[in-house]
């Protein structure tokens, strides 16, 4: 009882579980761990009884939990969840590259460069204003039918291109709170030895910039990954279209579960490895060596 | 020819004139050590002749060259002066040999081996060479300092500035940064200092200028100054310092 008390009043340890998403039982030993393994099938014996008490679960069980279901359904999906990395990957290239473009244009000072930097900050407003589905919808729909010469008619092209609009908007923000989180002196610094303005911003302050992002810049691609399935509205067939054929042969909805394992199975390393590189991030500001 | 002419320099920060016109002359090979409470416009005097700030009036002339004219080249003007900070200032993010070649290496366009040569050459000469793979995250106050200078140095300026380069360090750190600047003095580098070091001041300089509220109100010999001030302002920030035992 007592020992119980002193670990719920020791904040140090709260914090830290906290932060790392309760995976941690740093000086807690066995006895945290037997704890905590008793605790969660104690929550988790508590749920499943919820689920299957209520009066719809016989239906909901045919539905979605048919085993048959799920695994006919998964091999289908997950060639057509090729597709959705084959999005991700290409367009994620993209959009380091355009939005460091647009952070930077944003950062330039004086008043020669004030259209530019108008111009940035009209993009990020409408590149993160306007809900991806309706990017997705107005490109994929709208630019084909220009039927333009030499604009690609791909529907899968112009999904691309509506994701590399809208992850830009939020990435090229992500950038400029690194470029304005380096210290004015670095760039005094670097001018006074006559290096130029790009020169400094090159060598100096965006090395410093982008390594403090790299945990919010996983965390957009995070997003990205997921919303590679709202590429869908087009008619695309990728995951989840995949998912809704297979659904709609059978009545059942185990598709959409061998869909959802997909994304999980990318997107969560992506999350443990984004907070792996914030922990370490803090363990090194701790240590007094941010770049040792 | 002066080394560095300042004709009636002027500069405001907003609604504060932080210098109402200064003039002053430095020849080749010449130490000036400018004195003066925090705030009285040493720091931004420094800046100005490296550009780092525009002027409001006034001229600068670097070995007989306006400066401040509006065609002057600030990135080639800038490579002819070094200035060291306060606060240092290095790169965090690369090792002290890459501190002192960036430079080198990217504005003069040196070769790696040229620039590499050249650093561990001044790396050495200062008793740094074994710190050239480090970071400057793990090198003392005094360390990082000291390869401030270097880097200011491996641009081999005309005219070093130094911005109260001790001001920042634990007092028993002190001396190997000033021993440094007393030998680039000895090799007749012309330099413009800042400092509130008065002893130091006294040793090294040739001229001593006591700048207050933005002007250069007396300026002599370190004798002259210190032993002899003829200012009524110049005498009582001389016996703040010697109360506070700076002197």
């Amino acid at each position: 009882m007592a020992s119980e008390g002193d670990r719920r009043s020791d904040p140090e340890v709260e914090r830290r579980s906290r932060l790392l998403g309760g995976l941690h039982f740093e000086g807690e030993g066995a006895r945290g761990v037997a704890i905590a393994l008793v605790s969660t099938a104690v929550f988790v014996a508590i749920l499943i009884a919820a689920v299957t008490q209520s009066p719809g679960w016989p239906e909901v069980k045919r539905t979605f939990f048919d085993w048959g279901d799920i695994s006919n359904a998964f091999p289908d999906i997950a060639r057509a969840f090729v597709l959705n990395v084959k999005i991700f990957l290409v367009c994620e290239v993209f959009i380091l590259v355009f939005a460091l473009l647009i952070a930077v244009l944003r950062s330039l000072r004086g008043p020669v460069f004030f259209p530019l930097r108008a111009l940035a900050i009209v993009y990020c407003d409408v590149a993160r204003g306007v809900p991806t589905i309706l990017v997705i919808l107005l490109l994929g729909l709208g630019a084909p039918a220009l039927q333009l010469t030499g604009v690609p008619r791909s529907r899968v092209f112009w999904a691309g291109v509506a994701l590399i609009f809208v992850y830009s908007g939020y990435v090229a923000e992500v950038y400029r709170a690194g470029i304005e989180s380096v210290h004015p002196s670095q760039e005094a610094a670097a001018r006074s030895l006559g290096l130029s303005r790009f020169q400094a911003l090159r060598r100096v302050i965006l090395p410093q910039a982008i390594r403090r992002v790299i945990p919010p810049l996983l965390n957009d691609f995070i997003g990205l990954q997921k919303d590679t399935a709202l590429v869908s509205v087009l008619g695309v067939v990728e995951a989840v279209n995949q998912t809704q054929i297979d659904s709609a042969a059978t009545f059942t909805f185990g598709a959409y579960l061998a869909a959802a394992a997909l994304f999980v199975a990318i997107t969560i390393p992506l999350a443990r490895l984004t907070d792996w590189l914030i922990a370490r991030d803090r363990q090194k500001r701790q240590a007094g060596g941010a770049f040792a | 020819m002066s080394a560095l002419h300042l004709d009636g320099v002027r500069k405001s920060f907003g609604a504060t004139e932080v210098l109402r016109g200064i003039d002053l002359e430095l020849e080749d090979h010449e130490v000036v050590c400018l004195i003066g409470a925090s705030g009285s416009g040493k720091s931004t005097l420094l800046r100005c002749v490296n550009l780092l700030e525009p002027l409001d009036a006034g001229r600068i002339f670097l070995g007989g060259e306006e400066i401040t004219r509006r065609a002057a080249d600030v990135n080639a003007v800038r490579r002819r002066i070094g200035i060291v900070f306060q606060a240092f200032n290095l790169f965090p993010h690369m090792t002290v040999l890459r501190n002192v070649t960036l430079a080198p290496r990217d504005v003069l366009g040196l070769s790696r081996a040229e620039a590499e040569a050249r650093a561990l050459e001044l790396l050495a000469r200062f008793g740094l060479a074994d710190r050239a793979g480090e970071y400057p995250d793990r090198l003392s106050g005094g360390q990082q300092q000291r390869v401030a200078i270097v880097r200011a140095l491996a641009m081999r300026p005309e005219l070093m500035l130094l911005d109260e380069v001790t001001s920042a360090l634990d007092p028993e750190l002190v001396a190997e940064v000033l021993s440094v600047i007393r030998e680039l003095a000895e090799g007749g580098m012309t330099m413009l200092i800042a400092t509130h070091e008065m002893g130091f001041a006294r040793d090294i300089a040739n001229r001593v200028c006591f700048l207050d509220d933005g002007q250069i109100l007396e300026q002599g010999s370190p004798q002259a100054i210190f032993s002899n001030p003829t200012e009524q302002r110049t005498q009582q920030f001389l016996e703040r310092i010697i109360e506070a035992g700076r002197l």
